[in-house]
């Protein structure tokens, strides 16, 4: 499905400020998995997650999804077949347009447009179905502006617009991260619905280790841009933080993880 | 103020009303400072006068001056967009070549436009005066651009153009390609602007490469009084706020001149202009402040 090959990001490169920010990754992930990936600040979990997207072009390494070599392609082109979450909720929506507004991009998006209304009773029936579901009263509110809603609210809404065409892949970056701690269960679990009933293929950054574990069907962890490890199946199933961290410790030669922030998330 | 005062005001309101449009196009749905502009009214202006005195037909010479703003506006998106530079500075460059361009549109710094057949030459079979017609004519106009802006803006492109200005980074992950929509965008917006050109020149009677200076501000003055008077909650309410903002702004200016007692000259006119300018971005607040006082008061 997704296939990563000998992947590199060097930022200024040539310059006294170049940083590697990955250093050859190879990843295959097939059609249904969920991997969640951890690491440390500076790991290139983010990196990775924006060479995906295509917002970062790779300086070396090419990157398939199905078929197609998608290595070169603008964020626009592979928005047919990428979905995304972003870790601000500000940046998934637009604030100044409507609810409905908002849902109608995403109900778009990939899809030739062109001069009709951009909103009929179709899409308004759909996406009233579609915010009802989460229980906040919001299909009561299609015409109020994105701006007045909260950061848990608008991320719950932006999971809904992933799911509004069917892309092939759904990118989350710590999408929880800016929420409080009821509230990010409640768009986790939203997360996991969707990714279910649409038969996603998914990859979740996330900054916690205990939530790296709890959700998806396998997990890799970075480091300094290389994959450290990477498990799945029967060797994940029964795995805790402390054995992750023993993993980590035995993959890296005895060099301890101190980042404290992954430990305690 | 006279009649023929006030039908002059609402005559220049509704040239203006179509700078607004294309001033709310760029600064508020693109989010882009377009200074092009003070150059694509005068470049309408020249287009259509050159033509009209050629003996070209003038209503094909007022489409003419509208294809020339949407050139004009594409040259500065494409400077902008493909060629990195920086939005502001990109519209300052094309304006500054559009003073030379407009010279040698022209050859020469004015051209008259009186006893040439224009597009108002119709409207002398009304059997009402000229100061009474044009207005009337112009008001078709807006109404036209009016009812075709909202239906865009409402539309599946007009969307994405109106999030390729809120939130880019988003937009590009709906798939949108945000380059072609600010083209698209300022294109529209400095072919209005142009259009406002051409229809300013044949009811002026003349075209003047000097014509454009400014045209910015009274825009920009338009679209923020408009909003500070019509809040644009919706895409119709903004629009009508350019409308009812331009026309406002040439009353008061009008109002401002003719009251003897305040002593103002024509040449204040600049003046006057960045006073209300100033006045319209700073009032929201002063009413934000007063009622938020009242309501204060209210609950003690």
């Amino acid at each position: 499905m997704i296939c990563l090959e000998d992947i590199h990001v060097t930022f200024n490169e040539g310059t006294p400020l170049e940083t590697r920010a990955v250093r050859g990754i190879s990843l295959s992930i097939s059609k249904g998995e969920f991997v969640t990936v951890i690491g440390s600040n500076g790991s290139g979990k983010s990196t990775l997650l924006n060479t995906l997207s295509g917002e970062v072009f790779p300086s070396y390494g090419s990157i398939t999804i199905g078929d197609i070599d998608v290595t070169r392609w603008s964020v626009a082109q592979r928005a047919k077949l990428i979905a995304r979450v972003f870790q601000d909720p500000l940046a998934g929506s637009c604030e100044n347009l409507t609810i409905e507004e908002n849902m109608a991009l995403a109900w778009y998006r990939g899809q030739k447009t062109g001069f009709a209304a951009a909103l009929n009773d179709t899409n308004r029936e759909v996406f009233k179905k579609q915010l009802a579901r989460l229980g906040l009263g919001l299909e009561n509110r299609l015409r109020d502006k994105m701006g007045l809603l909260s950061g848990g609210q608008r991320q719950a809404i932006s999971l809904l617009m992933s799911a509004l065409q069917p892309a092939k892949i759904l990118l989350l970056d710590e999408h929880t991260a800016a929420l409080d701690p009821k509230t990010a269960a409640f768009v986790l679990d939203l997360t996991c619905q969707i990714i279910d009933e649409n038969k996603l293929t998914a990859l979740m950054v996330t900054h916690s280790m205990q939530q790296a574990l709890e959700v998806g069907t396998r997990t890799i962890m970075l480091h300094e841009g290389k994959i450290v490890f990477d498990v799945q199946g029967e060797e994940r199933a029964g795995l805790t933080v402390v054995d992750l961290l023993d993993l980590f410790k035995k993959n890296q030669e005895g060099e301890e993880l101190s980042d404290d922030s992954l430990l305690l998330g | 103020m006279s009649t023929i005062a006030a039908l002059g005001a609402l005559e220049s309101g509704l040239v203006f009303a179509l700078v607004a449009f294309g001033v709310f196009m760029s600064f508020r749905i693109l989010e882009f400072p377009d200074l092009t502009v003070d150059g694509s009214f005068p470049l309408g202006a020249a287009v259509s006068a050159i033509l009209i005195v050629s003996g070209v037909n003038p209503w094909l010479a007022t489409f003419a001056a509208f294809f020339a703003g949407t050139l004009a506006g594409m040259v500065t998106a494409f400077m902008n967009t493909k060629l990195g530079i920086l939005n502001l500075l990109a519209s300052i460059l094309t304006m500054i070549a559009l003073y030379s361009v407009n010279l040698r549109i022209m050859g020469k710094p004015n051209i008259a436009l009186l006893g040439e057949t224009t597009v108002l030459t119709s409207t002398e079979s009304w059997g009402v005066p000229y100061y009474v017609a044009t207005p009337i004519a112009f008001s078709v106009v807006v109404l036209v651009v009016f009812f075709f802006l909202l239906k865009f803006l409402n539309s599946q492109k007009g969307l994405a153009m109106r999030a390729t200005g809120a939130n880019a980074r988003m937009a590009s992950a709906q798939g949108i390609n945000t380059d072609r929509m600010i083209i698209l965008g300022m294109a529209i917006s400095n072919g209005l602007v142009g259009l406002a050109g051409s229809l300013f020149a044949q009811s002026q009677g003349s075209a003047d490469i000097t014509m454009g200076v400014g045209v910015i501000v009274i825009g920009l003055a338009s679209v923020i009084g408009g909003e500070a008077i019509i809040s644009p909650k919706t895409m119709f309410l903004a629009l009508l706020g350019c409308v009812v903002g331009s026309i406002l702004y040439r009353f008061a200016i009008a109002l401002a001149l003719n009251a003897d007692f305040i002593g103002l000259k024509a040449q204040d006119l600049n003046l006057i202009t960045a006073v209300l300018v100033a006045f319209a971005i700073v009032a929201p607040k002063f009413k934000a402040n007063i009622s938020s006082r009242i309501s204060r008061g209210k609950n003690r």
